[in-house]
């Protein structure tokens, strides 16, 4: 199908894009960046925006920086410029493993991180990541400019805190410090597919035990969060078996799956001991 | 609503000045107001990767970007392969290697391809593999589209 007609803007700068975007969201319009799930939404008329501000032109969105001790990512930065590692240490590597379960490589030449976080699909890798490592999020309207945390910016199934009038300008990824390990790990039925569950686990070691666990769940609930239960699993333990299989067994017990057609909720439960295991594990090798 | 906007398109090095709707796809606009009917266009909502065309070097699925975006891009479509008469060297090995059938999907994989390789030479078995998951082929022809573009790819290396 094709998409229904709309007005097409192409602002130049951030203020034009926000003048432009409350002029036009009670009327249906909508930011367009990567386009990638808009576009096919579009085409299958599911969406019918009457405007598209497109943020593409708009000077600055395009920068990837390091700004102190945060990771500065803004709203035009295509998944593609996590392929090669973005920072130093054991960051980098942690982004550009995960960027390659996102959709496929023509795909990531278009879609952005901060799309993906707009988006909210409960299946999104790079909202999983700003949960768990505690991202940040700049909304910026002609009202003015708000920082929200990852965890308050996802509400639910394709739903954010984002007012109608506000652009995403950026994303802030707080860098771990760095005796930080991570592990990710990720299960879909074929290359490319959505997530049907995931896992980032993060944690430093001090004295030769477990210290500053993090462990999200992603495309399990209607958002990704980190599980506290398996946190306090893996606080202060001797990294191992031992310790990974309670935290196994404590997030597959603290999830509230989503089912669908293919997919049970005891099946993903599983899913997330299991991954929760690898994730761990391979955050130790 | 139904403005229409005036672009330009620089397909294959051609520049084409044309007047379309903001709401037509680039992969649309290429058929139908540039007349290159090379692109071939299959699920239109970016899965199959048929479309894939290189906007200012980068393969992309040209069903998934509006042609008002394109604006001033380079794009380069299979029409440009070709270097007169003398196939590119990865079309001849898709026909050395019988990597199509039918032919639909091959537009759309040679461009993923060549826009992979020219930008990454020297890329792994295991990643071109991952690369090519992301189109679809369903005359089953993936084992020797895998072959024709790892034959290409030492070719691209060597020249």
């Amino acid at each position: 199908m094709k998409p229904a007609a709309f007005e097409y803007h192409a602002p130049k700068t951030i203020a034009e894009a926000v003048a432009l975007l409350a002029e036009v969201a009670p009327d249906d319009g909508r930011i367009l960046a990567g386009g990638q799930s808009l576009v096919p939404t579009m085409a299958f008329r599911l969406a019918r925006p009457a405007h598209l501000v497109d943020i593409n032109g708009v000077d600055g969105l395009d920068r990837l920086y390091l700004d102190g001790n945060e990771l500065s990512i803004g709203a035009c930065v295509r998944h593609a410029a996590f392929h090669r590692p973005v920072v130093d240490g054991r960051l980098g590597l942690l982004l550009s493993s995960i960027v390659r379960h996102i959709a496929h490589y023509p795909i990531r030449q278009r879609g952005t991180f901060c799309g993906s976080l707009a988006q909210a699909d409960p299946a999104s890798e790079w909202c999983l990541t700003a949960v768990t490592l505690d991202g940040t999020m700049t909304a910026k309207s002609v009202r003015g400019s708000r920082t929200i945390g990852a965890q308050d910016f996802i509400e639910g199934i394709m739903t954010t805190a984002l007012a109608e009038d506000e652009l995403l300008t950026e994303a802030r990824l707080p860098i771990p410090p760095d005796d930080t390990r991570f592990g990710f790990c990720e299960f879909n039925r074929i290359a490319g597919g959505f997530a049907v569950a995931m896992v980032l686990a993060a944690y430093g070691l001090k004295d030769g035990v477990i210290t500053r666990p993090r462990l999200g769940v992603g495309g399990v609930e209607t958002r990704p969060r980190r599980i506290p239960e398996a946190e306090q699993a893996l606080e202060g333990r001797s990294p191992g078996a031992q310790a990974f299989r309670a935290a196994s067994a404590a997030a597959a017990g603290a999830v509230d799956p989503m089912e669908d057609i293919n997919t049970s909720a005891d099946y993903r439960r599983d899913l997330v001991a299991t991954l929760t295991l690898r994730a761990l594990e391979s955050a130790w090798s | 609503m139904n403005g229409k906007h005036d672009i330009t398109l620089t397909i294959n090095g051609q520049a084409y000045a044309i007047r379309v709707e903001a709401r037509r796809t680039l992969a649309d606009v290429i058929r139908e107001e540039c007349g290159q009917t090379g692109t071939h266009l299959g699920c239109e909502h970016g899965v199959c990767g048929t479309c894939t065309v290189i906007v200012d070097g980068a393969p992309v699925r040209s069903c998934l970007m509006f042609a008002v975006q394109c604006d001033g891009a380079k794009i380069r479509t299979v029409e440009g392969l070709a270097d007169g008469e003398e196939p590119h060297p990865l079309q001849r090995a898709f026909m050395e290697h019988h990597a199509l059938q039918c032919g639909f999907c091959t537009p759309g994989f040679l461009m993923l391809a060549v826009g992979v390789l020219e930008r990454e030479p020297d890329i792994g078995d295991e990643d071109l593999l991952d690369i090519l998951s992301s189109n679809l082929c369903r005359c089953t022809g993936y084992a020797n589209i895998v072959k024709a573009v790892r034959a290409a790819a030492a070719q691209m290396r060597r020249r």
